[in-house]
């Protein structure tokens, strides 16, 4: 059958999944395992977001799953220490690490790490099997299975990805950080997930790392469900620095109860496909949620931010800002729907979404999408798109600062806006570091990787 | 220092400069003063290299070199520096960065090697003192949310960093109230020396009672219409404009 043929695609992807059945079955433990028969029905409807899907019209998904792909049904033996040829690029950074290699926990010191204050961090699949009570509470609970193909393909296929349980009341502000490494011989296509629970009055800060580690072409199809229980407080920091190669379908459920306040930033420094859902349910009064990313783009790269923020109830606020620097023939697209709820009143939220285009073939499409259904809110969305400001950088010249140079500074003091709403220094300065790096052109180089793979 | 000889120029198609004739030696303060529209700011453009501003005919040399030859950072690093009358806000970019990145470039444009981080920053308060700029200021974004005087004393602590040998200040006074002004004004006199020098751009006559003019020079309509002492301000300032639009001087 035709890999370029739409039903084709959905045909063998489905068969992908039945011929493997048991394989993937057979190492995951019913909590995971029983959601499996309805998300490939699912799946078997929805199929891959086509052309026509309005949320995805400004990326085009099937055409990624037409090449070939390996896909590993059990974790694979490696035959390299990953210390060897990873070293992370945020190293002085003090934090409980976590591995996911090619969508499967990386066991350092057992499935699950305890930490002193109660706190989980360890493997989905383990975690499944060790505590199915809290894991069935929440697992596939976020996430929209019917809505979404991908969503429903990735809960028919995952079987492991990082789990993070902070109990009631714990607090902890040393990072968690999770690292997720693509590394293989041949092309390879991964569906893993994350699942991350705050009890009530709990705090965490996670950071998530994305890293590609040969020059193989990678699709990840990536779902994480996150709960924030009442006044529970958590920072999410997403950083993707992937090759140009590969491709991500990022999809964020998060669901925040009463009083619980959740900052994210998505920070794309380098990939050549990348989507990015993110969802942020608003189920509880009082919660609060702030959303910021930043994409920053050359060659043909393509980053996609659909972020759509759910006012489910009165008395909630949301504040969002994204911002991206496109160069070459880079494109991108931002979408913030913002819902509110008939009974949603007091509601406030704020987007905006600002880009600055360095090419005439570099482009974006910004689109905010609000509906409104309670009438005692303040809303507001604003979307710039325009070019290097030409009076900054004379004044900078006039100072003595060369054109190369001023041009940069003021790219840097643009996506710094964004950087800079990361809470814990030590990491605001290394991502500020890393921007800096992106901007001069050396990630792309992944000079500190030796495998020089893009 | 700066010899400008014949200079025409133009923004669009309109011709702003008419043949600008200016000698200004080390050591020297020329004010020029005119009614607005007559090209104060496009002379001030013209020397610091801005391009919306296309020269059609004319030479101006700076220290024998030919200055229109050199892009804007380059001037810079050779020496000429502008206050700008609008300056411009830069988000997210640091006082402290900028200010490093520029000192840093002018030293390696003669050879130097850049500036410790403790040289830079007691560099910084030695300046700060000097020109009684707010030390609060330098660490906060350039000129973001700056008031229009905060945002002129900025401009000459940038002065006072860079050490300039020839410094335009276009229009320093417009929006300063008499305190900032003389703040402004004691600064560039601080910085005075007899191997540098400045240009005052101005409306009035105010700003010449704290910097000194050796000359005054009247544009209009493009051209130097009267050269003369510093005298030449207070008549200006009594007569008004309409002396010079009327027809009254002769070169």
């Amino acid at each position: 059958m035709s890999k370029t043929d739409t039903a084709g695609l959905l045909d063998d992807l489905v068969s992908l999944y039945l011929d493997n059945h048991d394989l993937i079955t057979g190492g995951s433990s019913d909590t995971l395992n029983k959601h499996r028969e309805e998300a490939i029905q699912n799946f078997r409807i929805i199929g891959l977001p086509s052309a026509k899907n309005e949320d995805y019209k400004y990326s085009r998904v099937e055409p990624l799953f037409q090449h070939e792909y390996e896909k590993y049904f059990t974790p694979k033996k490696i035959s390299f220490r990953v210390d060897d040829i990873f070293r992370c690029d945020i190293p002085e950074l003090d934090t409980h690490l976590a591995m996911v290699l090619n969508g499967f926990y990386l066991p350092s010191s057992g499935q699950l790490q305890k930490l002193d204050n109660g706190i989980i961090v360890g493997s989905l699949a383990q975690a499944a099997t060790d505590f199915p009570e809290i894991v069935a509470k929440h697992y596939n609970v976020y996430a929209q299975c019917n809505a979404d193909g991908l969503v429903a393909l990735n809960t028919a296929f995952a079987q492991d990805g990082i789990f993070i349980y902070v109990p009631k009341g714990a607090a902890e502000e040393k990072p968690i950080q999770i690292i997720n490494l693509l590394m293989s011989e041949e092309n390879l296509m991964v569906n893993y997930r994350n699942l991350i629970i705050l009890e009530e009055s709990s705090h965490a800060n996670i950071l998530v790392c994305d890293h590609t580690l040969s020059s193989k072409r990678y699709l990840s199809n990536v779902v994480t469900e996150i709960f924030t229980g009442a006044n529970s407080t958590l920072e999410y920091v997403r950083m993707q620095n992937e090759h140009n190669n590969s491709s991500q379908l990022s999809h964020t459920f998060i669901n925040q109860e009463e009083g619980s306040s959740v900052k994210t930033n998505t920070l794309t420094l380098h990939g050549g496909f990348i989507r990015n859902n993110l969802h942020i349910a608003l189920k509880g009064e009082g919660a609060s949620a702030q959303a910021f990313g930043l994409y920053l783009t050359d060659r043909t790269q393509h980053t996609d931010n659909f972020t759509f923020i759910d006012h489910a109830v009165p008395n909630c606020s949301s504040f969002e800002h994204y911002k991206g620097i496109l160069d070459e023939q880079a494109t991108g697209a931002f979408n913030g729907k913002i819902l509110v709820r008939p009974n949603a009143q007091k509601t406030q939220a704020y987007q905006s979404n600002n880009n600055l285009l360095l090419t005439a073939d570099a482009r974006i499409n910004s689109k905010p999408q609000l509906e409104i259904y309670a009438d005692d809110v303040k809303c507001s969305h604003g979307a710039t798109v325009g070019q290097i400001d030409a009076d900054a950088l004379f004044y900078m010249r006039s100072r003595g600062i060369g054109e190369r140079d001023a041009k940069l500074m003021l790219m840097f003091g643009f996506a710094h806006e964004i950087v800079g709403q990361i809470s814990i220094p030590t990491l605001r300065d290394r991502l500020d570091e890393l921007v800096d790096k992106r901007l001069h052109g050396e990630l792309s180089r992944c000079h500190t990787c030796p495998m020089h793979c893009c | 220092m700066l010899i400008v000889n014949d200079l025409h120029a133009r923004i669009n198609d309109k011709e702003i400069l008419k043949g600008i004739n200016l000698e200004v030696k080390a050591g020297e303060v020329h004010a020029i003063m005119g009614p607005n529209g007559s090209g104060k700011s496009t002379l001030a453009s013209v020397l610091t290299g801005r391009e919306m501003v296309e020269v059609t005919h004319g030479q101006v040399t700076f220290n024998g070199k030919n200055l229109l030859e050199m892009p804007p950072e380059v001037r810079s690093r050779e020496g000429i520096f502008l206050s700008f009358q609008y300056p411009v806000e830069i988000p997210g970019v640091s006082m402290v960065n900028f200010m490093k990145a520029a000192v840093n470039e002018q030293r390696k444009y003669r050879g130097l090697e850049p500036l410790s981080a403790t040289d830079f920053l007691k560099l910084m308060r030695e300046r700060k003192e000097l020109v009684e700029i707010d030390s609060a200021l330098t660490n906060r974004s350039v000129n973001e949310g700056f008031s229009g005087g905060e945002k002129k004393k900025n401009e000459i602590f940038q002065m006072a960093m860079l050490e300039p040998k020839l410094a335009i200040l276009d229009e320093t006074d417009s929006g300063l109230d008499i305190d900032a002004l003389r703040i402004v004004a004691n600064g560039v006199n601080k910085l005075k020396s007899p191997d540098n020098a400045v240009i005052v751009i101005t409306h009035y006559q105010r700003l010449l009672d704290y910097i000194v003019p050796d000359f005054v020079h009247i544009l209009y309509n493009g051209q130097i219409v009267k050269s003369a002492g510093k005298e030449l301000a207070l008549e200006l300032e009594e007569k008004g404009y309409d002396w010079i639009k009327n027809g009254n001087l002769k070169g």
